[in-house]
């Protein structure tokens, strides 16, 4: 039930990106073609659920008994970059196509707060081993669902041709993003 | 002299961050729920900038070219973790506003993007002077954004009761969907003034 539980919390009540702001540059930067976002979605899942599962262990067999819990920011960031370098290098030899169109967005999911911040987010909720790995892959699936809703009204906002030249891009895609947070608002009251 | 007015100009304005770069809109969105909020994350990212600035163009001809990335995010977590407890020590009231993103300023691309683009390439006093530029745009746009959000949805700025009393705050301002909102008006009313003056610059030519 407790699992239950941590995935809505982690897809639809605490969704990373409209509740949370966790993601948002990569959200805001990756979101204009549907297909780009679905890849994108999948990539960063993996990485959070990959980034929970080893910083979990690096955190309890090594900075626990080093007692130097308070270089956990320098250590979770040295496990994700080597993790989004090794997943990057995976991509490339199985999927060019998907690697091209990713482009630089890749190598940045490095500096994704998402990615950082579920980490951080399950050493702070204490979360076991088993929990930190359902967290992180809801959390994951929360922001491919945002991204992917995003990107689908902005694919068709493109073809409108009497939008205002001010509003063009960013301003109505965040726009757009505050009308989808409202929506997501409604999920409070579900646990 | 020259350089530090126009690195600081350069911040400021020529590439601000948020509205220029559109970089760190994680921090943005989350922590303009108050102008002291948007301040305090203002600053703290402003000293971890100017910090890892300078180590960075200190160590520049120390650090080899393949491991430059990750030595950069090794230097920025070192800043990043002393402003953590320092912050936390000291006004632990700012540090439990800003919650989870005084730990993630580490990711704010704006620290990784300013120390591959200036910082490597430049000497000690520029990269100083880079950092503060664009640490106090970015603290002056924060507090621009939480400014609009705190007074529309609580009626007060600073904590002071400005509004008066018959006045219904839009709670939605403060919440999530609140940020985005502004913020996306924010960039529309100045992608406005970049649009209108090219239109009279480009009729004046004609004539």
């Amino acid at each position: 039930m407790e699992i239950f539980l941590l995935v809505l919390s982690g897809i639809l009540v605490n969704n990373f990106l409209l509740a949370k702001f966790l993601g948002i540059c990569s959200f805001l930067g990756v979101s204009k073609k549907v297909e780009t976002s679905i890849g994108m979605g999948f990539a960063v899942t993996f990485v959070m659920a990959l980034a929970s599962l080893m910083s979990y262990i690096i955190y309890k067999l090594i900075l626990i008994p080093l007692n130097i819990t308070y270089l956990y920011n320098i250590a979770f960031i040295l496990v994700i970059a080597s993790l989004v370098q090794f997943v990057e290098m995976v991509i490339k030899k199985t999927s060019p196509g998907l690697y091209q169109s990713l482009g630089i967005f890749l190598p940045l999911i490095t500096t994704n707060c998402a990615v950082l911040g579920v980490v951080i987010l399950n050493m702070q909720q204490n979360y076991t081993l088993i929990e930190s790995l359902v967290y992180g892959i809801s959390s994951g699936l929360g922001y491919m669902l945002a991204i992917v809703l995003l990107a689908g009204l902005r694919e068709r906002m493109e073809e409108n041709e009497t939008m205002p030249k001010a509003m063009q891009g960013l301003p109505v895609a965040l726009v757009t993003a505050g009308l989808m947070s409202i929506a997501f608002l409604g999920f409070s009251g579900l646990i | 002299m020259g350089v530090i007015r126009e690195r600081l100009k350069n911040g400021i304005i020529t590439e601000n961050v948020i509205f220029v770069q559109v970089l760190a809109m994680c921090p943005t969105l989350a922590v303009t729920t108050s102008a002291i909020n948007g301040i305090g994350m203002g600053l703290a990212t402003t000293i971890v900038l100017m910090g890892s600035n300078v180590a960075i163009s200190l160590l520049r001809k120390f650090i080899p070219d393949e491991i430059r990335l990750p030595a950069f995010i090794v230097v920025i977590a070192g800043f990043v973790t002393l402003i953590d407890f320092l912050l936390q020590g000291y006004v632990p009231a700012l540090y439990a506003s800003l919650g989870i993103f005084i730990p993630l300023i580490v990711v704010n691309c704006l620290i990784l993007g300013r120390a591959e683009a200036y910082a490597s390439k430049n000497g000690v006093v520029p990269s100083l002077f880079d950092g503060l530029g664009q640490g106090l745009g970015f603290t002056v746009s924060l507090l621009l954004i939480g400014m609009i959000r705190e007074l529309l949805g609580s009626g007060k700025l600073f904590d002071i009761q400005l509004m008066p009393a018959s006045f219904q705050p839009a709670l939605i301002m403060i919440l999530a969907p609140g940020a985005f909102i502004t913020l996306g008006i924010l960039m529309a009313l100045f992608n406005l003034k970049k649009v209108k003056p090219k239109k009279k610059k480009g009729t004046s030519q004609l004539a």
